[in-house]
C-alpha cells in the first residue's frame, strides 16, 4: 500500500464518520460542523485524485460559503437541542437494511459499469486549463444557461424575502 | 501616529517582549466561564490558527536556490492552485470567529462573531474579483508563475510588476477588502471594544485568547504576502554584488516588501477612525464590488485586444 492509498482510505474514513456524526448528532451546530468535516474531506480525496482545481472549489463554495451560512442561520436562530422522540419503529426496521442495500447496490454497479483505471489515484485531469477548456468552450451553453438559472434563483429568493414597501412601515 | 517607546525591559530594546508575552499566556491560567458550549468553545481558537498558519504553507518567498548539489524552491509546497487553496482556507477562517462568537454564550461575542463573520462573507467577494484581473494576466493560478510573470522592466527601468502593469485599481481594491477580511482597523467592528467589549474574544483567556491574536497577525502576512506577490512582483528586485548575495538578495527583497505592507498596517491603524457598520456594508457591497467589476470587465477587455 502507498502512502497515496493510506491517506485516501482516511479521507474516506473521515468522509464517512462526519455523514454518521451528522445524523447521530442531536445539536444542530454539530451536524452543521460535521458536514463541514464532509466536505473537507472530500476536498481531501479530489486533491489525492489530481483534481486540484476541484477541490479547491470544493472547500471554498461548499465549506467555505454554503456552509457558514448555515452556521449563520443556527446561530441567528439559536436553534436549541433536537427534541427527543421515542422513533418510529418502522424507520429502524426498514430504513436501516434499505440504506444498506441501497449503498451495497450503488456500489456494486459502480464497480461493475466503470473501469478500474477510473479509480486511479491522480488520474483524474484537474488542471484548470482543461476545466476552462469544456466549461467556455465545449460547454458554453450549458454553462451560460446554468448561470441564467442561478441568476433567476437569486432573484426569486430576494422577492420572497423581502417584506413589501407598504407593509415594512406598519408591521414592527 | 503614536511616536512613544513600548517596553524595554526585556532583551536587547525589549526585543524579547514578544516572547516574554508567549511564555506569560501560555502559563496563564485557563479560564473555562460556565455556561459556554465547551467544544466549540476549545475548538475556535484552534480553527482560527489552524487555518490561518496553512495558508502560509503555499506561499514562496524566493526563488529556488542551489544548496551542496540540490535545487531548493524557497516554499513549503507548490500547488498549481496555490491561490485559490489560500482563498479556500482563508474563507474557512470564518468559523472560528463565528463559532467562538456563538459558543461563548455571550451578546457581545455573539453580536462580535455575527459582525465579524457578516463582514468576511462580503468582504470576500470584492477580494476574489480584485485577484482574477491578476490571474487574467498572468494565466496562472500558481504563485511562482504569476511572479515569474511579473519579471522584467518596461522602458528599462519601470519594474513589470502587476500594479504598473494595468493592474493599479485591482491593487486597491484589494488591499481595502484585505483590511476587512483581516478584521484590522478602519474596518475592526468585530471587537470594536467602545460598543462590544472586545467581540468575539471577551470570554477568551490566557492562550486561547493569545491563538485568536495569533490567527490575526497570521493573517495580516499572509494578507501582506499575496499582495506582494501579486501586485509587486514578489522577490523580483535588483541584483548585484557577489554570487551568494545575489542568491539571497530575492529573499530579502520579498521580506522588505512585506516588512513595508505590514508597517502599512500599523500606520493605518494610527490614522484613520473606524466606520460605522452600515457604513462599512454599504462600502463594501456598493462601492468595492462593482469596482471589482468593472475592473476585471475592463482587464478582460484589455488582454483580448
Amino acid at each position: 500500500m502507498n502512502f497515496h492509498l493510506i491517506l485516501f482510505l482516511a479521507f474516506g474514513g473521515v468522509c464517512v464518520a462526519g455523514a454518521v456524526n451528522l445524523l447521530a448528532q442531536r445539536h444542530p451546530i454539530n451536524s452543521a460542523l460535521s458536514l463541514i468535516a464532509v466536505m473537507a474531506a472530500l476536498a481531501g480525496e479530489y486533491l489525492l485524485l489530481g483534481a486540484e482545481f476541484v477541490a479547491a472549489v470544493q472547500v471554498i463554495v461548499y465549506a467555505g460559503a454554503i456552509m457558514v451560512l448555515f452556521v449563520f442561520v443556527i446561530m441567528l436562530l439559536n436553534a436549541g437541542e433536537e427534541e427527543e422522540t421515542k422513533g418510529s419503529r418502522v424507520a429502524v426496521m426498514f430504513g436501516v437494511p434499505g440504506m444498506l442495500i441501497a449503498s451495497v447496490l450503488m456500489a456494486w454497479i459502480v464497480l461493475r459499469h466503470s473501469g478500474t483505471e477510473a479509480v486511479a489515484i491522480g488520474a483524474l485531469p484537474g488542471d484548470p486549463r482543461d476545466i476552462a477548456q469544456l466549461l467556455f468552450h465545449n460547454f458554453l451553453l450549458p454553462f451560460e444557461v446554468t448561470s441564467v438559472l442561478i441568476l433567476i434563483a437569486i432573484m426569486g429568493a430576494v422577492v420572497l424575502a423581502s417584506k413589501p414597501e407598504s407593509q415594512s412601515g406598519k408591521v414592527d | 501616529m503614536q511616536n512613544r517607546w513600548g517596553p524595554t525591559r526585556v532583551g536587547p530594546f525589549g526585543l524579547l517582549q514578544p516572547a516574554a508575552d508567549g511564555i506569560k499566556f501560555l502559563f496563564k491560567e485557563d479560564l473555562t466561564p460556565p455556561h459556554v458550549y465547551k467544544p466549540l468553545f476549545l475548538a475556535a481558537p484552534m480553527m482560527a490558527v489552524i487555518f490561518a498558519l496553512t495558508s502560509i504553507s503555499v506561499i514562496p518567498f524566493g526563488n529556488s536556490i542551489r544548496l551542496f548539489g540540490y535545487d531548493i524552491p524557497l516554499q513549503i509546497t507548490d500547488v498549481n492552485i496555490g491561490l485559490l487553496m489560500i482563498l479556500g482556507v482563508t474563507s474557512l477562517g470564518v468559523y472560528g470567529v463565528a463559532l467562538a462568537g456563538w459558543s461563548s454564550n455571550n451578546k457581545y461575542s455573539l453580536l462580535g462573531g455575527l459582525r465579524a463573520s457578516a463582514q468576511m462573507v462580503s468582504y470576500e467577494i470584492a477580494l476574489g474579483l480584485s485577484l482574477v484581473g491578476v490571474l487574467i494576466q498572468s494565466s496562472s493560478f500558481s504563485l511562482r508563475d504569476i511572479v515569474d510573470a511579473q519579471g522584467g522592466h518596461f522602458l528599462g527601468f519601470i519594474p513589470r510588476w502587476n500594479i504598473f502593469h494595468g493592474q493599479f485599481i485591482g491593487f486597491f481594491i484589494y488591499l481595502m477588502a484585505a483590511y476587512a477580511e483581516t478584521n484590522r482597523i478602519p474596518f475592526d467592528l468585530p471587537e470594536a471594544e467602545t460598543e462590544l467589549v472586545a467581540g468575539y474574544h471577551t470570554e477568551y483567556s490566557s492562550m486561547k485568547f493569545a491563538m485568536f491574536f495569533m490567527a490575526e497577525y497570521a493573517n495580516m502576512i499572509t494578507v501582506a504576502c499575496l499582495a506582494t506577490l501579486l501586485f509587486f512582483g514578489g522577490w523580483h528586485g535588483p541584483l548585484f554584488g557577489p554570487p551568494l548575495m545575489q542568491a539571497l538578495l530575492p529573499v530579502f527583497w520579498f521580506v522588505a516588501k512585506v516588512v513595508c505592507f505590514l508597517f502599512l498596517y500599523i500606520w493605518v491603524r494610527g490614522t484613520l477612525p473606524r466606520f460605522r457598520y452600515d457604513q462599512l456594508m454599504d462600502f463594501g457591497w456598493k462601492f468595492l464590488l462593482p469596482l471589482a467589476i468593472a475592473n476585471l470587465v475592463a482587464t478582460a477587455i484589455a488582454v483580448a485586444w
